[in-house]
């Protein structure tokens, strides 16, 4: 017997994997997807109508790189128009003035750009694009100077991790409303970089504490998004909000997920927007239906007392160190395989491989990583 | 010796205060509430805080620059309450959504 869901909350609208940049933290899935399979611009509005009469309130519209779409100010417009508030979360190089104003004036809310560091030449080697940092930087005075709001998306791994109260600077300089101290999720190719982005534990440490000093004097002139990372934390996060409980995701050729993970998980079966309409496939889509609410959990979960707080964590992350997308989350110490977690990232904050950037021509997963998505995230 | 770092003052009736960029209110005909929506964010206003909301920070023409004692004036007015019974209520809920974002002075 399947309840009535809550409506969704949000949806993350990927209009494209294209990208000029080739971050190797980037959570867009191994094998990305092709230019030619990405949805047209009519259906990318039916798609906006549809969420928004589900009861969606907001569309974030993301990647890949959501400039390389010609058609973004006709997409904002509509999905403006669909009464839905529109977030652009981009990366920012392409972006000039002309186009913050077009895009304004079809009605965007809000403009998230993420920064690969501080520092130009840091931030340009993660990037993997010369010259990055700088576009960036003049892109964010410009989306401030059109009088749009501003979220700094600052990208923390091994290599940034102490530059957190620089990120907060930078915010804070650029006229910024709002900043994420976004801690890299390993999903995608990040999950293949692990290796060289996991930060150890006493930076991760050092940072948590800056942050948390920085806070009350951030009250009322920032807003700061931080949450502390998976691996080194004790109780996982309600991931998405719960599955199939706030967001969805739409992929750039159509499919519709509970999650940017959601892929990697084997035997699941995703509809695609061609099938059934966003609200049918929210209400009781096999995927959505799969690990929604309490009923498909396992102890510990099963008698905790958080489990309609955390609803049992990440399934993603729980299939890609337990093998089982069914288990409990083991960033959560009850469960019987956290130990694992710690392993791996002391492990891996102890190794130095290359960096294997983003490339769009890799089509077979290496052995350990598989697809994910949700860039900048 | 250590000091705490500086906080902002807290609203005051001579403050002006609007929604902070990026943050709209809409009505949310779905769920049939009022709500200020920001990046990844949703608050649900009740109608004591969306009366507060419209009086003291609304968006658009009719905002005109009052002051926030100017907003209370209107909803003492306009809800026949005495003044010094809602000021400080007001004045809480304006600061409340002032430190979390939601306005800016
Ligand atoms: S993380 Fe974002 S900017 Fe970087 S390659 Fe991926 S989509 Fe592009
Ligand atoms: S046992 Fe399950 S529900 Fe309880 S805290 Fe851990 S992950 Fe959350």
């Amino acid at each position: 017997m399947t309840r009535e869901p809550e409506p969704p909350f949000a949806m993350l609208a990927e209009l494209s994997h294209r990208c000029p940049l080739r971050c190797p933290y980037c959570s867009n899935p191994l094998a990305l997807e092709p230019a030619a399979g990405e949805l047209d611009t009519a259906t990318w509005c039916r798609v906006f109508d549809e969420v928004a009469e589900a009861g969606a309130l907001q569309v974030h519209l993301s990647g890949g790189e959501p400039c390389v779409r010609r058609d973004l100010e006709e997409l904002v417009a509509h999905a403006a128009r669909a009464g839905l508030y529109v977030n652009l979360i981009t990366s920012a190089v392409t972006l000039d003035r002309a186009r913050l104003e077009r895009l304004r004036d079809a009605g965007l809310s809000h403009v998230q750009i993420s920064f690969q560091g501080t520092e130009p030449a840091e931030a340009d080697r993660i990037a993997g694009m010369p010259g990055a940092h700088a576009r960036k930087l003049r892109a964010a005075r410009e989306v401030v100077e059109t009088g749009l709001a501003l979220t700094v998306n600052a990208v923390i791994q091994r290599s940034t991790i102490e530059r957190v109260d620089a990120f907060f600077d930078l915010a804070l300089d650029l006229g910024a409303g709002r900043i994420e101290i976004a801690n890299v999720q390993y999903y995608g190719w990040a999950l293949a970089n692990r290796a060289a982005l996991m930060p150890t534990r006493d930076q991760l440490v050092r940072m948590d504490r800056r942050v948390k000093e920085r806070l009350p004097s951030l009250k009322g002139r920032l807003v700061v998004d931080y949450v502390v990372p998976d691996y080194y934390a004790h109780r996982p996060k309600a991931c998405m909000g719960g599955w199939g409980r706030r967001f969805l995701n739409v992929t750039p050729t159509g499919k519709v997920l509970p999650c940017h993970a959601a892929e990697t998980i084997p035997g699941m079966v995703f509809e695609t927007v061609f099938d059934r309409p966003l609200g049918a496939i929210w209400r009781d889509g096999a995927a959505f239906v799969r690990y929604r609410g309490t009923d498909w959990m396992p102890s510990p979960c099963r008698e905790c007392d958080r489990k309609e707080a955390d609803w049992g964590g990440c399934r993603c992350q729980a299939l890609a160190i337990t093998g089982d997308a069914g288990a409990t989350d083991p960033v959560c110490d009850l469960s019987p395989l956290h130990h694992r977690m710690a392993e791996i990232a002391e492990r891996d904050a102890a190794a130095d491989p290359p960096l294997l950037y983003r490339d769009p021509t890799a089509k077979a997963p290496p052995a350990e990583a598989a697809p994910a998505r949700a860039a900048h995230r | 010796m250590s000091s705490a770092p500086p906080r902002p003052a807290p609203v005051a009736e001579t403050d002006r205060v609007r929604l902070a960029p990026g943050v709209v209110l809409r009505h949310d005909r779905t769920r049939d509430q009022w709500v200020l929506l920001g990046p990844e964010r949703v608050l649900v206003l009740d109608e004591t805080a969306l009366e507060a909301v419209r009086a003291c920070a609304a968006p658009g023409p009719g905002a005109d620059g009052a002051s926030v004692g100017e907003g209370i004036d209107r909803l003492a007015a306009a809800f026949d309450a005495p003044r010094d019974a809602i000021a400080g209520d007001v004045l809480e809920l304006l600061d409340d959504l002032r430190n979390r974002g939601f306005l800016t002075r």
